[in-house]
């Protein structure tokens, strides 16, 4: 993975350099327009770790390697993640676009298939009053039901991310520690990278124009931080931390546990890692 | 002014960040006008490259109509990008494992063969015209001569072999062009309905008859305009091209069903609800039934009984205009209908088409008259005829 990594960051500089040079005479003609396009692509080429703003400035990117648990037998819907979520990343607070978000598995006495839901529901929107506030509906209140669970998501940050392999221009890629970016400042917009994941976890943010998802938080985990829907589960469903680290809680929750994860046929290897989860899940 | 956002209504279960359909009707014009490049290029080429010489009086009139709409393929991309003014990094710093970023040089590449094939092909009436003309046309003229002003027999030889090989040339790269639009749909695994190795060669195929029925349209058109008769031997291998070509596109795109159907992976259900349910027109009456397998049988009918003379122009053309609304719909089911089955495989979602906005009903019709219209500039300036042209 850091190889592949590494190497397709060194392949793009190393075509930059070649972009460079010929920019560099043309840049002098130019007007002011693709002048600009050519400082930003000659600055896509500096090094992450010597621009100045990335992303702390003491963070060292190979020295870990994040990783992310569900415990889904502890999730009780309280949503609090959401609106965290939400708080934390400045997410647009519509029905349409979330970072993370969780799943209601609901199996009823007789039926198959579970009835699945989400607080982006219709009728959980109108429980909660707003599509701002986060809410399970009692919807089921009478039904018998014989089997119920929650299960929250978010991006899988993929060893093999299908959203970075179609990015046509490089912006979003994945960082020697494992999670999967997005350079904001770079990004065109055309959405590839939102019909790849097979997860859903991208969305389109309309006000910026660029994709966005979950990063686990990238500006506080690199501060040895948890990332805010880690830091405010009350019942400790999400677990976070340095696979590197073999007592870390991740480490431990992946040692102790039968893990699993979604939709392994696609051959994108999530990091994040599931307990408690039934086939209707995966 | 419209909402920002439009979300899709669901029914069953949907992530939620699907409920915004992400790929609208710009992104279904796209690989339209794409096809139709490519499918009036092979017209094109079926002259200059493997000697059709009953296309003789369409081969220039093919050219132009790649040409004008190869002009117009990257714009339903920039109206669509968030960032349109970084558009240019997918050439600066192409990330290459991406379908997506090969775009930028194909259609560039593709778009400058075009252009120095077109030249060729006019360049003696360039001359001619650089020659008589006054004025600022004289001028327009006489800059696109290039100052070659040489136009023997033996320079025109020389033009003739260009043109072969630029056709040539042309011929992997039109169909390469198209090809990779299929691929940027059908590499993708998040999707059942678009995970697919035959999608290239699907998208290719409904591209040829989707530019050859737009020949069709187009000439038929110009001689009404023009008032000259039609040749009937050149619509006749019009219609041939066509008749032979839908036969191998119905093949594919039915296997395509077929092998979804068929093996039946998780998520079919949902497919086989909803090509039962909201796609039953767009797809099986309106894709496969009416622009397809009855222009087919049409077209076989006049093939059978010789039919020639109106009955033949009348047929031939209302097939052509039933296979341009066949592959449009084509196209309309893979990006909009791909969109509406969830990729939870357990829901549907409706797309809802805007009117106005820069991704709206409007600016896609526009999208496809601009390039007709075009057309009919360039013909002022650049006659295809075979009576006026080279």
């Amino acid at each position: 993975m850091k190889r592949e990594a590494i190497s397709a960051l060194r392949a793009r500089r190393g075509f930059l350099r070649g972009v460079g040079r010929a920019a560099a005479v043309a840049a002098a003609a130019a007007a002011a327009g693709p002048a600009s396009v050519v400082r930003q692509a000659a600055a896509k080429s500096a090094p992450g770790a010597r621009q100045a703003a990335f992303p702390t400035p003491d963070y060292d990117w190979t020295q870990h390697r994040w990783a992310f648990g569900v415990d889904a037998t502890k999730c009780i819907g309280c949503l609090r993640c959401v609106e965290a979520c939400k708080r934390e990343n400045n997410v647009p607070l519509t029905a349409h676009h979330f970072r993370t978000w969780v799943e209601r598995y609901v199996y009823l006495e007789g039926e198959d298939h579970p009835r699945i839901d989400s607080q982006q529901d219709p009728v959980n929107i109108a429980a909660s009053g707003s599509e701002r506030e986060y809410r399970f509906a009692n919807r089921y209140e009478g039904a018998k039901v014989e089997k119920a669970f929650f299960v929250p998501k978010l991006c899988n940050q993929c060893t093999h991310p299908a959203c970075v392999q179609v990015c046509p221009v490089g912006a979003t890629y994945k960082g020697a520690d494992g999670v999967v970016l997005i350079d904001h400042q770079y990004c065109i917009g055309c959405r590839y990278c939102v019909q790849a994941c097979p997860y859903g976890a991208r969305f389109f943010n309309e006000e910026k124009g660029v994709s966005d998802k979950c990063t686990w938080c990238y500006h506080r985990i690199t501060k040895g931080l948890q990332p805010a829907c880690v830091e405010v589960c009350p019942v400790g469903a999400r677990i976070f931390g340095d696979r590197n680290d073999r007592q870390s809680p991740i480490s431990l929750f992946i040692r102790n546990n039968r893990v699993q994860v979604l939709k392994p046929e696609t051959g994108n290897e999530p990091n994040v890692f599931y307990v408690g989860v039934d086939k209707a899940v995966l | 002014m419209e909402p920002l956002i439009h979300y899709a209504p669901y029914t069953g279960w949907v992530y939620p960040n699907e409920t915004v359909i992400e790929w609208s009707i710009a992104i279904v014009v796209y690989p339209y006008i794409t096809g139709l490049v490519a499918g009036a290029f092979t017209v094109s080429s079926l002259y200059q490259v493997f000697g059709f010489q009953r296309l003789k009086p369409v081969a220039h009139l093919a050219l132009l109509t790649s040409l004008c709409f190869m002009i117009f393929v990257p714009l339903p991309l920039l109206l669509h990008l968030g960032h349109p003014e970084r558009a240019l990094n997918n050439l600066l710093t192409p990330h290459w494992t991406s379908a997506m970023a090969m775009f930028g040089y194909f259609a560039t590449f593709y778009i400058v063969l075009l252009m120095i094939e077109t030249w060729f092909a006019f360049r003696p009436f360039i001359v001619e015209q650089a020659q008589t003309r006054k004025g600022l046309p004289g001028a327009a003229y006489r800059l696109l001569t290039l100052g070659s002003y040489d136009v023997s027999e033996a320079v025109l030889r020389h033009d003739r072999k260009w043109i072969f090989w630029l056709a040539i040339a042309g011929i992997p790269g039109a169909h390469g062009l198209h090809g990779y639009v299929g691929f940027v749909f059908g590499s993708l695994k998040s999707r059942e309905w678009w995970s697919s190795d035959l999608m290239p060669v699907v998208f290719l195929f409904s591209a040829i008859i989707s530019g050859v029925a737009l020949l069709i349209v187009i000439y038929v058109v110009s001689c009404w305009l023009r008032r000259i008769a039609i040749d009937l031997a050149c619509l006749k291998g019009l219609a041939y091209t066509v008749w032979g070509f839908i036969m191998v596109a119905l093949v594919l795109e039915g296997l395509e069903f077929a092998n979804i159907v068929y093996k039946g992976r998780e998520g079919v259900e949902m497919i086989i609800a909803y090509v039962n349910g909201p796609l039953l027109i767009p797809y099986f009456i309106l894709q496969f039934a009416v622009g397809a397998i009855l222009p087919l049988m049409w077209l076989s009918y006049m093939i059978w009984r010789g039919t020639t003379g109106k009955a033949l122009v009348a047929g031939v053309t209302v097939s052509a205009c039933l296979v341009l609304l066949s592959v449009f719909m084509m196209r309309w089911n893979v990006v909009i209908g791909g969109q509406e089955i969830s990729k939870t495989g357990k829901g549907l979602l409706a797309y809802h088409l805007q009117f106005f906005g820069h991704e709206g009903l409007l600016v896609a019709i526009l999208l496809l008259l601009a390039p007709v219209a075009t057309l009919f500039g360039l013909t002022r300036f650049f006659p295809p005829w075979e009576d006026k042209a080279a």
